[in-house]
């Protein structure tokens, strides 16, 4: 079998498993939290009755282990089940529902910032490695050293601050819904991306400048300069090559971050993203939410390390053709 | 007011409706002895306050959660409040800007046997979004939606004291009660209990979120937006100027503030009183602060020792120095208290003597008087209980010291205080968010068999009177008894009250709007359909 099929079929397995140990360690930490989801809804008006009226109507009354293998048998079939909220009446609200527009934003978001932000820090991280130790490279590495140590939400009321209320160019608020049009969304979204750019730029740059000079010692790159290649073409041409395996791991995790992570910048810009579904829905306690929402995030994690680790493989021959 | 001063404002009020011309208007006012320029000023500032039509309003609020849902017995906070009820719905009653209760979807009502029995009239002509008038039908079904074994809504407690409920004629809905209560047309002005169409099998329709208001519902995204237009048929008259509504879920205050600044929204809610200065500097903005009913108090358990010596209690509420909590910690926003949980803008409210202000001598007297030289105990708190519990607390703690009084401040954790501290341990910091009758409030939580009575105080007189003056419906009577009984809670009552918190709210300068209510934050939820562009 082809190498590369074998690792995928291998970590998709392997990535299976981690799923359903996810959704058991959720639902095992959902049920030992003090609370439940009828608590959380009706705060000071919560009486015995109503909160055994609200957890009948949800089926909360059950054992935790029968709505667990409900739950898991409903997965199987392709169905995440209902929101506890607005249960009772005769719209429900679908788990898939509630997410897809949510996950819809959170990838928009994502993928509008790594198309800037992964090629301009491989970009700054090659040119640091290229011209290490000048005063282009202390200069990126400070700025975005900087950026990566501030705090994500003080990042974004700087941005706010300069470019929304300084100066009217983009808007404080990045509320957006499934009806805004291509531009719009991409306007509005622009200072949440630029807020996530700035703090991911560092990590990846440093990482790229990192590997690249590491293998500038190596005797390939000694033969390279010999033999008269210019440093620019050495670099690109031998070390780049070698270099992204690590590369594409730090890319991997970042964009991970990306869908996962930004829950902090959601809230400042109020971008209807999937971090604060899931926070609110922790919150209130509303189980097939968080729960849909934590084996997402568990299948980006498992999707991206898979394709950095395809990467490594497909860069590195050795790998790509063992004997 | 005297006879010019009245004949002025009948003819400026005339001039603003087209009634008489701004030159007509100016000779009266000069034949009355005003100088030109003030009459030109006076004519100017009237066309100002007139209400306009038109514009969209934009709100930030800072609450919503993508949990919210259209069934009102849910409503949890300010969002679902302000827009699924203020904005889209109508009670049977509404309280008015001076705390009074008034008509609203009930066109009168009235009761009989010592406030047991009570009748309301439905309002002829009010009609729901899609046409259909209201009916008594749909006020009972709408009521009924929160009674009932299976009921789970937050108002259940509520109207618990309901005994029958039903519709006489297409516009008459009777309540029997357990017992008198003269403040029941305040309880259905609750937001939770807006007037809903009832469907053919019974239950009443609260998915659609087809109502009464003043607003008709465009789109509901929980916990992020909520946008309405104008509802053309709205029976109030002069109500409703908007020509839409979109309220959004700001929960940060930062983002609220720069919502506010960078024209987004018109107007937020809770504003950060840190940066507050800043912002009533800037002069595009007008920052209004609304002394409501909610209050930030320290209750202690009076059944267990020290706190069952009354003296012992009155040392500790000689002990805080709260206007020096409220400069600190609060930076001067808010209205001290003076353990009367009853705020100065409802209906019978009085401000019982002495006040307790900040005396360490006092305070000691009192302690000698219970046997004690010193005292010592602990007070837990979590800024969970209200923001700035803990800070309170420990500046509380050094007047205290003062007074011979050591206070232990224990700081327990956020998560689950209301479900392992309060209630539970013998000190404890505590919020109200307050109650619009005198009866309610006392009722909710110093009644003797209240579930939330939260000082396990019994007093046999305070109960006597709660109980006569409900079913009282001879006005001053029940006025001297509600006074009698805050005096009893000042005197002996286990609550150390701080402060009347007030809602700091911030807005364009062409806004406007009547006497604003105190009741709830947004003018008593209810600024969609009764504020205006200017």
């Amino acid at each position: 079998m082809h190498p590369v099929l074998k690792t995928v079929l291998q970590r998709l397995g392997l990535g299976l498993l981690t799923l359903f140990v996810v959704s058991v360690v959720i639902f095992a930490s959902l049920e030992m939290l003090p609370g439940g989801f009828a608590e959380a809804i009706l705060g000071q008006g919560a009486t015995p009755e109503t909160v055994a009226a609200f957890n009948h109507q949800v089926g909360l009354d059950r054992p935790a282990t029968v709505r667990y293998l409900e739950w898991i048998w409903n997965i199987l079939h392709g169905d995440f089940g209902y929101s506890y909220a607005g249960l009772g009446g005769n719209i429900k609200r679908s788990v898939s529902e509630l997410i897809a527009p949510r996950l819809y934003n959170t990838f928009f978001l994502a993928i509008m910032t790594a198309v800037v932000a992964v090629p301009l820090s491989l970009f700054l991280g090659i040119m640091a490695a290229l011209y290490r130790n000048s005063w282009y490279d202390r200069i990126v590495n400070t700025i975005t050293l900087t950026t990566i140590a501030t705090p994500e939400f003080f990042i974004a009321y700087l941005l706010m601050f300069f470019f929304a209320i300084k100066h009217r160019w983009f808007y404080s608020l990045s509320t957006v819904s499934e009806n805004t049009p291509l531009l719009e969304h991409m306007y509005r979204a622009a200072l949440p991306a630029l807020t996530l750019t700035l703090v991911i730029v560092a990590h990846m740059m440093r990482m790229t400048r990192a590997s690249l000079i590491n293998l500038l010692a190596s005797p390939y790159m000694e033969m390279a300069q010999l033999k008269g290649v210019p440093r620019r073409e050495a670099i690109v041409k031998h070390a780049l090559p070698n270099a992204w395996a690590p590369i594409a791991t730090v890319i991997a995790f970042n964009l991970a971050y990306l869908v996962v992570g930004v829950v902090v910048v959601e809230v400042v810009y109020v971008y209807p993203g999937i971090g604060q579904l899931m926070v609110d829905s922790v919150s209130s306690r509303d189980m097939p939410v968080v729960q849909a929402c934590a084996l997402i995030f568990a299948a980006t994690y498992i999707l991206l390390n898979l394709s950095a680790d395809i990467v490594s493989i497909v860069t590195n021959p050795r790998l790509l053709h063992p004997k | 007011m005297d006879e010019t001063t009245h004949k002025l404002t009948t003819a400026l009020r005339q001039a603003v409706r087209g009634r008489i011309s701004r030159r007509e208007f100016t000779q009266l006012a000069l034949a009355s002895g005003v100088s030109l320029a003030a009459a030109n000023s006076m004519f100017s500032k009237a066309w100002a306050d007139e209400p306009k039509k038109g514009g969209t309003l934009k709100i930030g609020v800072g609450h919503g959660a993508t949990t919210d849902s259209m069934d009102p017995g849910t409503y949890p906070d300010q969002f679902t409040g302000t827009a699924l009820w203020g904005t889209l719905a109508n009670s049977l009653t509404e309280i008015d800007a001076d705390g009074n209760v008034v008509g609203d979807i009930a066109e009168s009502f009235e009761s009989s046997d010592g406030a047991k029995k009570w009748v309301f009239k439905v309002r002829k002509g009010v009609t729901f979004h899609d046409g259909k008038p209201v009916t008594a039908d749909d006020v009972v079904a709408s009521l009924q939606h929160h009674r009932g074994a299976d009921s789970k809504s937050a108002a259940k407690s509520l109207l618990k004291e309901i005994v029958v409920l039903k519709a006489d004629g297409p516009d008459t809905v009777v309540f029997e009660l357990t017992g008198g209560n003269a403040d029941f047309p305040y309880t259905v002005s609750d937001y939770h209990m807006p007037i809903m169409p009832k469907k053919p099998d019974g239950t009443v329709d609260w998915e659609s979120g087809n109502r009464t208001g003043a607003y008709k519902l465009v789109k509901f995204e929980p916990g992020v937006k909520a946008t309405f237009t104008k509802n053309e048929n709205y029976y109030k008259p002069g109500k409703g100027w908007f020509d839409a509504v979109e309220f959004y879920s700001i929960k940060d205050s930062a983002a609220r503030t720069n919502a506010l600044l960078s024209g987004e929204i018109h107007y937020m809610d809770r504003c950060d009183l840190k940066t507050l200065d800043q912002l009533q500097a800037n002069t595009d903005f007008t920052v209004t602060e609304i002394t409501g009913y909610g209050h930030y108090i320290y209750v202690m358990n009076v059944t267990q020792k020290p706190f069952d010596d009354v003296n012992v209690r009155m040392a500790i509420k000689y002990s805080m120095d709260r206007k020096d909590i409220l400069d600190k910690v609060f930076f001067g926003h808010g209205t001290v208290g003076n353990d009367n949980p009853i705020a100065p803008t409802v209906k019978f409210a009085v401000d019982p003597l002495p006040k307790h202000v900040y005396d360490p001598d006092k305070a000691k007297e009192y302690l000698k008087k219970a046997g004690l030289d010193s005292l010592a105990f602990d007070l837990s708190v979590s800024d969970a209980a209200f923001s700035g519990a803990v800070d309170s607390a420990i500046l509380w703690k050094e007047h205290a010291k003062k007074a011979g009084i050591d206070i232990n401040v224990i700081k327990e954790p956020d998560d689950g205080y209301w479900d392992n501290v309060w209630l539970k341990k013998p000190f404890v910091a505590s919020y109200w968010s307050g109650r619009p009758t005198v009866d309610w409030m006392m009722t909710t939580a110093y009644a003797a068999d209240a579930a939330w009575n939260d000082t396990f105080w019994k007093n046999a007189r305070f109960n006597e009177l709660l109980v006569a003056a409900r079913s009282e419906t001879d006005e001053p009577k029940r006025a001297a008894m509600y006074a009698e009984m805050q005096q009893i809670l000042h005197d002996d009552g286990g609550l150390v009250n701080m402060q009347f918190n007030p809602y700091v709210e911030a807005h364009v300068k062409n806004m406007g709007h009547g006497k604003v209510a105190a009741n709830w934050q947004l003018d008593g939820m209810r600024i969609a359909e009764r504020w205006w562009f200017t």
